[in-house]
């Protein structure tokens, strides 16, 4: 009896690990296929059947997507945008974070389910009148423009992880800090801001990440100044295979490569729920 | 080092009264304790004597200075915190470092003073490590370490050993009152826990309520608690109060009590006499009362209902006519549940407690000050 | 409360954000209504409105939009479930399944779009898997718009993609639920199957409500999966409102079909919030 139960254990315990194997792989094997049509040389790519377990490694296809037109100056746009909407959420909704984790007052409650509910704020709303404007203002084409619009996309994110960032870090620092001689601005700059940096830095990746990512918007706000995907995006009807597959695997590995270094905070980032 | 002076103090968070109404005065270089149940406003009097709370109204003096209105920084204060608030992403060394970082003081100074901290607390060969590498008594010492090194006028600890466990309870217990001798701080000392209070303090401030309810020396405290509720508090057991009912025999004052008959000496009998109703409670701590074996003139007669042997004395608790008493007795004391047993009040002892108000009835009411 | 007391801090540190959410959240989206119900000359119209809805491509728009949910909602929130119940397991290696699980966090729709394209294209992997398992003797155009396949590879596309954001926030739900419940459970006798059922489920109804919300949105304005995979053969809203803001110089009707996105956003929030209500005396 009890032999037989602790077989029956021993083949659920196996089937659960069988089923959490083969999730895995559903993840990771489109991420190999499009990885070895990067890899593979053009006349490869055209050519059918296709050998899953290539032989041959090249990098053809790549030097042909970078050398295209655009691209590299696309690459930059996207570099920048990305980091200018790092760098304006985090100066701006860091200190809200801040706010909404160390203070109590009046309103927070409303502040933050007005943030809760922006989080998935549909950015198509935000790109179409905002192109108008930025045409009157003259910003039209103009990286700017986009990365003020991932802004407003990244922002209520961004104010939510860093309060719960700044949550994690006791006030009780701070106030050690204020009674041994530091000013306020000095408690957290000396205090609460190295404690809170590899949070922070989570946080900007992630930003980062997102507006990396981010085809809509960028599309709808540039002309010449496209970011990577906006190029890709507006080319990939009338480009060959191997620009597209290159494409493909060129957004997605930055973005791979950082949810890496930020995969400790996963629960922080994205596990905040309504209540 | 200075004296610190609290002067009606009032703190409320919405509609709690956290600090009503407080005044103290703890004098220079004297070790004061400030103790009472969870919730009472201990630590919310302290940190507005830190500055880490603006307080509602009062003024909060320390050397004879105003600082009511000054950051935390200004107050020339050093505080331990509840959790010890040790940072972690600096090394002991640094810790113990931060407030004389702050005063820009010179760098072979910081390092003599961090050395002479960390030796009078036994950490100067954990000076290199992180605090997430030391156990919770070592980072307890970083904290007393760090409020030490810097020139504060007074020392404020939060419940600084609430953390450790019983046996490292005890020996920093016994370290930091060594040391505190030592380095003749100001200190305010919060604690909840009254066998801290009684072995650390030159004076205990009982607190309920946000409110100070007595303030003197700890022997006062125990032996003479200003009512109810501190005999109720401090003390393990706690005083017994029996009903007592004042009456005159032949011109002479006798208390009934607990199915007999006591004899107040002449200062109580003097006060008890003043009572308008004849009702009193009899407060009367375990140890004050002699347990004979035969009936005697002065003695009560009670039965034996619960024997606790606690190894250097035994607990033995006792209906006394309508109410339960607790006795302290010798250890080899024998008894056997149902036996019958005379007890005899030691009455210079017993607190003489007003019914309706739950004060003493005090004639000797120690000075406050 | 005195006013020299009153903390103005905390008012000052939320400023600058609130102020950019006005600024480049709400004031757009009263400028997209403007745009949808006001003509140019400045009166109110129902014009836009109407040629919407009349558009031929309308009503194909949204019922893709809406059949992409229906597929790929349920789909991905009882995957998500299955892997987040798995991390539950406490598996040997279980760091770095959540890693692999939350890989696709970082994927944008369009590496997606791209990825699953190149899997169901012509000579793709799908076929040359099928042709080297013998099944197919020449490939099969599965992107073949009179067909049902490439609504079948967005829908895959899209699983793939954005389960895991689903995932992530279950898990964080799961592991904010003490364990204590499902064992008291078990030890009341419940299988494996009523505890998650019965225990498990409605404690973690919060993590559930925001994770729905949170993907149908986001599916409401799916996009660059759409055009990546099928190109012109299939359209949805949002890329209606591309349409018709880039090809066709219509800001007036892309900020029309915009606004229409946001109904429906709103819309399905609000079902989920009712039929997923928390009671505020069923949280401890
Ligand atoms: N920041 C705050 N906001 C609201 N109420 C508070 C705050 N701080 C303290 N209180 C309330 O004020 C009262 C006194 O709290 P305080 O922390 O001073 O108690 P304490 O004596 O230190 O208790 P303990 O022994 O548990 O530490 C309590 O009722 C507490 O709930
Ligand atoms: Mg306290």
């Amino acid at each position: 009896m009890k032999r037989k139960t602790s077989y029956s254990r021993l083949v659920v315990r196996g089937l659960v690990y069988l089923v959490a194997v083969l999730i895995a792989l559903w993840i990771l094997i489109p991420i190999y296929l499009i990885t070895i049509a990067a890899f593979s040389p053009k006349d490869v790519i055209y050519s059918w059947p296709k050998s899953l377990f290539p032989q041959t490694i090249s990098l053809e296809t790549l030097k042909f997507f970078v050398s295209a037109q655009y691209v590299l100056p696309s690459l930059r746009n996207s570099v920048v945008v990305a980091l200018l909407t790092l760098v304006i959420s985090l100066v701006i909704g860091a200190p809200a974070g801040y706010a909404l984790a160390r203070y109590i007052f009046r309103g927070k409650d409303i502040f933050r389910i007005m943030i809760l509910s922006t989080r998935a704020f549909p950015i198509v709303i935000l790109s179409i009148p905002l192109a108008v404007t930025f045409m009157k203002w003259g910003l039209y084409d103009n990286l700017i423009s986009v990365a003020i619009l991932h802004v407003a996309m990244a922002l209520p994110t961004t104010i939510l992880v860093t309060s719960s960032v700044f949550v994690g870090v006791s006030k009780e620092l701070e106030e050690a800090a204020t009674v041994f001689g530091c000013s306020r601005v000095q408690a957290f700059t000396r205090v609460a801001l190295p404690l809170a940096l590899p949070g922070l830095a989570a946080s900007a990746i992630f930003t980062f990440v997102l507006s990396w990512n981010e085809v809509f918007a960028a599309t709808i706000l540039t002309l010449q100044n496209r970011t990577l995907p906006a190029r890709l995006f507006i080319q990939l009807a009338a480009s060959p295979l191997p620009f597209r597959f290159a494409g493909g695997f060129f957004i997605l590995i930055p973005a791979i490569t950082f949810m890496f270094f930020i995969r400790r905070y996963l629960f922080s980032l994205w596990g905040i729920t309504l209540k | 080092m200075a004296e610190i002076h609290v002067e009606s103090v009032r703190k409320t968070f919405g509609k709690v009264k956290a600090v009503w109404d407080v005044d103290l005065t703890v004098h220079d270089r004297e070790f004061v304790v400030l103790l009472g149940p969870s919730g009472c406003g201990k630590t919310t009097l302290l940190r507005c004597i830190a500055g880490l709370e603006q307080v509602d109204q009062g003024r909060v003096f320390i050397g004879q200075r105003d600082v009511t209105d000054l950051p935390p920084r200004r107050r020339q204060i050093a505080m331990v915190f509840q959790n010890y608030a040790v940072f972690p992403h600096l090394t002991v060394f640094e810790n113990v470092a931060f407030g004389l970082r702050m005063q820009h003081r010179p760098k072979d100074e910081i390092k003599k003073r961090v050395q002479s901290a960390a030796e009078l607390l036994h950490i100067e060969n954990l000076l290199d490590r992180y605090p997430s590498q030391l156990s919770g008594g070592q980072r307890q010492r970083v904290a007393v370490a760090r409020a030490i090194a810097v020139d504060s006028l007074v020392l404020l600890m939060d419940e600084p050993l609430s953390n450790l466990d019983a046996l490292l309870r005890l020996e920093m217990r016994a370290e930091l009152k060594r040391l505190l001798r030592e380095i003749e701080a100001t200190t305010l000392y919060v604690t909840h826990d009254q066998v801290e209070a009684l072995s650390l303090g030159d004076r205990i401030a009982v607190m309920r309520d946000g409110q100070i309810l007595q303030y003197d020396t700890p022997l006062n405290v125990y032996d003479k608690p200003a009512d109810l509720f501190i005999g109720g508090f401090i003390g393990n057991p706690p005083m017994n109060f029996l009903d007592g009912e004042v009456r005159t025999e032949d011109g002479r004052l006798i208390v009934r009590t607990g199915g007999g008959e006591i004899y107040p000496p002449p200062e109580a009998s003097a006060v008890l006499s003043r009572l308008k109703e004849p009702s009193v409670l009899v407060g009367i701590r375990a140890e004050n009362i002699e347990t004979l074996s035969a009936p005697a003139e002065d003695a009560l007669q009670a039965t034996v209902l619960v024997v606790e042997p606690l190894g250097s004395h035994n607990l033995i608790t006792m209906q006394l006519g309508p109410e339960q008493i607790k006795v302290n007795t010798d250890a080899d004391f024998q008894a056997q549940p149902g036996q019958t047993i005379w007890l005899r009040l030691n009455t210079d002892k017993i607190r003489w407690i007003d019914k309706a108000s739950g004060r003493a009835l005090d004639y000797d009411v120690s000075p406050q000050s | 409360m005195n006013l020299k007391r009153f903390n103005w801090e905390p008012y000052l540190l939320l400023l600058p954000s609130a102020l950019y959410l006005v600024f480049f959240l709400a004031w757009p989206m009263f400028q997209a209504f403007g745009l949808a119900f006001q003509a140019d000359d400045g009166h109110l119209t129902l014009d836009y409105m109407q040629r919407m809805f009349s558009d031929v491509m309308f009503s194909a728009a949204l019922i893709n939009t809406v059949k992409l949910i229906i597929a790929i909602v349920p789909l991905q929130f009882i995957l998500a479930l299955v892997m987040a119940l798995l991390m539950m397991e406490r598996l040997r290696g279980s760091d770095i399944l959540v890693y692999i699980y939350s890989i696709p966090l970082a994927i944008s729709d369009l590496a997606a779009g791209i990825i699953w394209f190149s899997i169901f294209t012509q000579r793709g992997y799908l076929n040359s898997l099928l042709y080297g398992l013998g099944v197919l003797d020449k490939p099969f155009l599965f992107l073949n718009y009179q067909s049902n396949w490439p609504f079948a590879a967005i829908v895959l596309a899209e699983v793939w993609r954005a389960t895991s954001i689903v995932f992530v926030i279950l898990v964080a739900g799961l592991q904010s639920i003490p364990r204590d419940y499902a064992e008291a459970a078990e030890v009341f006798g419940a299988n494996w199957f009523t505890r998650v059922w019965r225990v498990t489920l409605p404690l973690l109804r919060p993590s559930i409500q925001t994770a729905l919300i949170l993907r149908t949105i986001l599916a409401v304005q799916m996009f660059a999966v759409v055009v990546a995979i099928a190109g012109r053969g299939m359209t949805v809203l949002a890329n209606e409102a591309y349409r018709w803001y880039s090809e066709y110089r219509s800001p007036h009707l892309a900020a029309t079909y915009a606004m229409f996105i946001l109904v429906i956003s709103l819309g399905t929030a609000f079902i989920y919030l009712r039929a997923l209500r928390v009671k505020e005396e069923m949280v401890l």
